[in-house]
């Protein structure tokens, strides 16, 4: 039983970092209807990011055996023991890690769409596809190249200090669990209001609905479709620097299961309905999370690999998409 | 959508091959329709073509003597493995060039065949003796062909009714499966990470490579001194499987089950209207497909002498379908130009710099695959904007029902139309 609860936490904590990601798929196959196979790419970028801020504010060495390009960040060497060591400190060195990683990827994400995917808009769905492949090539290795195949993620004094939270008998969840599923938590929930109640959000649904017709009713069908490539990498930045914190590694080629399993995430939840993807991430989490402790931690990928071909044959609707027709 | 036209055009052609076949005659029936394809209208080869190809023939049979003898060994390895992926690479073009179904996936088959090969080998070998050992190759090839068609067939079978898209994310999931399951060691047959043969088993030599090693020496002064080495052997080995595979599947794509391929690639629904049987032209290009894969990956076993899983990875099935897509997706010499550019012209620079820089070669060597797949991903991106047909676009085919089969050149707009065609369609959208 207790095993059990363990691996229901595990589950939980990794299916709200599959959800962020899925989110980012569905967003963009809903107005689109393309699968946009760098977003694995984008979670990614976003972990090395994050990383790349947390290593700047809590690092010690990091500033001091800088190249005099960076000298004027030597002033962050004196707040750093505010960053790592006090509550507050804490919470505001994460809120900074996280809107890095969020708004640089997210406009990562935009400069993709500009370039990349806008000029096949009209050609045949594959091209869009093979498209995203090469994009995620790219990235993969502009990110190996520039930064490196493997870097060690630091841990802040303050989180390495916390106790881990007793919930009952000896089972504990960690902090960094807690954190990680209480922030996908409040961001799914904020994404759901934003999408059904703001006018941007119902711009993205009316746009997804029918692109022509949105336009004729004066949405600017470009912006939202950039509103969405920003949305949906921002989220994948936030899964990506969780991945890192939780795992203390980040490297270059560690995109693509998460990105295939946050995939099968959104087609079993109904790819293209946003409370399928959240629903799917979660659910597929704690799959995996059961199948690598009861079954075989070997063939954990397998089995998620198998979900997601029987989901297509059997249900290519999901559990909460309607099925589709497909019309000549 | 706007290619009712083409459309039409293709079904004709399934129509035509039922009520207007000739007689055909013994060379036809013997060499099938190599020489003059029947219905492709398709130009009769001009003397140009027959030339350019016979130089070319005669350059790659007389490269590695040349490279072997002066000592580039390892240039003539990397020829080796060109070939294998522009094997490969044919055998991906029938799915997506022809029946225009993407997979993301190769590998898979590429390492069936490849495991099957040594699996079967070493029995065979125990069982035919020394005396007979070079009758294990070939006929283990063959075999991990089969292999690998079957699991082809098996695949095809779950995956037929996936939307183009979704089939790309499960043939990509059903590679890293194999992948997966290779590295775990399924009923102790792969050895997991280790790889095969296990330790203790050998395996066999290929045919004459023993005698052809100890009988072909030619020496020309201090610098030139060729042997029929590992390298040299698999070279024309691997040469002869691809002009044979080159001959077949130009001739598969000139067949009627070609055909029906081409008409299934421009829109599904019309050519099952038109009395295409997608089921049997989607399995048959799925079987095909695998079984070049599963050829090459049989070569590639006995070239190595064993294996483990880690050539498998998803990176090199993309790195097939860039040498498909960025040559020409339906277009045999696209995919030859494809391969030789993207696997041919990063180990030319490797090859360089290790000769020629010394100490610094050795950290480009390194870096020199990195740069490869960066400009890869970004050569595909530009590639889909620009000129989604490839390096060397598919020809169009043009058939008439009745008098003479017309060149392509003539009719502007229908070719724009047919190649525009060329690039693979998702179903449900258009």
């Amino acid at each position: 039983m207790e095993f059990f609860v363990q691996l229901l936490i595990d589950g939980l904590t990794l299916g709200g970092m599959y959800a962020l990601i899925a989110l980012g798929f569905t967003l963009v196959y809903g107005i689109l209807l393309m699968i946009n196979f760098a977003h694995a790419e984008m979670f990614m970028t976003g972990g090395f990011i994050g990383y790349g801020v947390l290593n700047l504010l809590s690092n010690e060495s990091t500033i001091a055996t800088a190249s005099d390009f960076f000298a004027p960040l030597s002033i962050l060497q004196s707040t750093q023991p505010f960053f790592t060591t006090t509550a507050l400190g804490f919470i505001l060195m994460m809120l900074i890690v996280f809107g890095v990683a969020a708004v640089l990827t997210g406009l990562l994400g935009m400069t993709i769409e500009r370039f990349a995917y806008r000029p096949l808009r009209n050609s045949p769905r594959l091209c869009a596809l093979i498209s995203a492949l090469g994009m995620s090539l790219f990235l993969q290795n502009f990110v190996l190249l520039a930064v490196g195949h493997r870097m060690v993620f630091p841990t802040p004094e303050f989180l390495a200090n916390l106790n881990a939270v007793p919930l009952f008998g000896s089972i504990r969840i960690a902090p960094i669990d807690l954190i990680i599923f209480v922030t996908c938590l409040v961001l799914l929930f904020t994404l759901d209001r934003f999408v059904s109640k703001s006018k941007l959000g119902k711009a993205m649904r009316a746009t997804s609905q029918d692109k022509d017709a949105a336009g004729l009713m004066g949405i600017n069908i470009n912006s939202v479709i950039a509103l969405t490539f920003f949305i949906g990498p921002a989220l994948g930045a936030v899964a990506g620097t969780f991945f890192g914190l939780k795992y203390g590694v980040v490297t270059f080629n560690m995109g693509l299961f998460p990105g295939i399993k946050a995939f099968t995430a959104a087609v079993l939840g109904g790819i293209g309905n946003l409370r399928g993807a959240m629903l799917g991430g979660f659910l597929i989490g704690v799959l995996e999370a059961l199948a690598s402790g009861y079954l075989s931690i070997a063939y954990r990928d397998v089995i998620t690999f198998a979900i997601l071909i029987l989901i297509l044959i059997f249900r290519p609707g999901g559990l909460l998409g309607e099925s589709v027709v497909e019309k000549v | 959508m706007t290619n009712t036209k083409n459309t039409s055009k293709n079904t004709t052609a399934a129509y035509e091959d039922q009520a207007v076949k000739g007689k055909p005659s013994a060379a036809e029936a013997v060499f099938g329709n190599i020489a003059k394809p029947m219905f492709s209208g398709k130009k009769a080869t001009t003397p140009l073509k027959i030339a350019l190809t016979a130089l070319l023939l005669v350059v790659l049979f007389v490269l590695p003597i040349y490279l072997q003898g002066m000592g580039e060994a390892l240039l003539l390895a990397s020829l080796v493995g060109i070939g294998l992926y522009v094997i490969l690479a044919l055998g991906l073009n029938i799915v997506i060039g022809y029946a225009g179904m993407l997979d993301f996936g190769r590998m898979a088959f590429y390492a069936v065949g490849t495991y099957a090969a040594i699996i079967l080998a070493i029995p065979l070998a125990n069982l035919l003796g020394p005396s007979l050992e070079g009758l294990v190759f070939p006929v283990v090839m063959v075999g991990a062909g089969l292999v690998a068609a079957f699991v082809g067939w098996l695949l095809s079978l779950p995956v037929m009714r996936l939307r183009g898209d979704y089939l790309a994310i499960v043939t990509l999931g059903f590679g890293e499966i194999v992948r997966i399951t290779l590295q775990n060691n399924p009923f102790d047959l792969t050895n997991g990470l280790l790889g095969l043969p296990k330790s203790g088993d050998f395996m066999p030599s290929p045919p004459f490579f023993e005698y052809l090693r100890d009988t072909v020496q030619w020496a020309i002064g201090n610098e030139f001194f060729f042997t029929v080495t590992r390298n040299v052997y698999w070279y024309y080995m691997v040469l002869i499987m691809l002009i044979i595979a080159i001959i077949v599947v130009r001739n598969q794509d000139n067949s009627r089950l070609g055909r029906s391929w081409a008409a299934m690639r421009e829109d599904e629904v019309a050519a099952s209207a038109m009395g295409v049987n997608i089921t049997k032209a989607k399995t048959w290009a799925f079987v095909l497909g695998a079984f070049w894969g599963g050829i090459a990956g049989a070569c590639f076993g006995f070239f190595l002498g064993g294996i483990s899983p880690e050539p498998f990875s998803f990176l090199n099935s993309v790195i097939v379908l860039a040498i498909v897509v960025i040559g020409g997706m339906g277009s045999i010499p696209g995919v030859l130009v494809g391969g030789v550019l993207i696997m041919g012209f990063p180990e030319l620079i490797r090859w360089f710099a290790m000769n020629h820089l010394g100490q610094a070669g050795g950290d480009i060597q390194s870096m020199v695959a990195n740069f490869r797949n960066l400009f890869l991903g970004l050569l595909m991106v530009i590639m889909m904007a620009v000129r989604t047909e490839g390096l060397i676009p598919m020809k169009p085919k043009f058939y008439k029902l009745f008098g003479k089969a017309k060149s392509g050149k003539g009719d502007n707009s229908d070719a724009s139309a047919a190649t525009t065609g060329a690039a693979p369609k998702g179903g449900a959208g258009s």
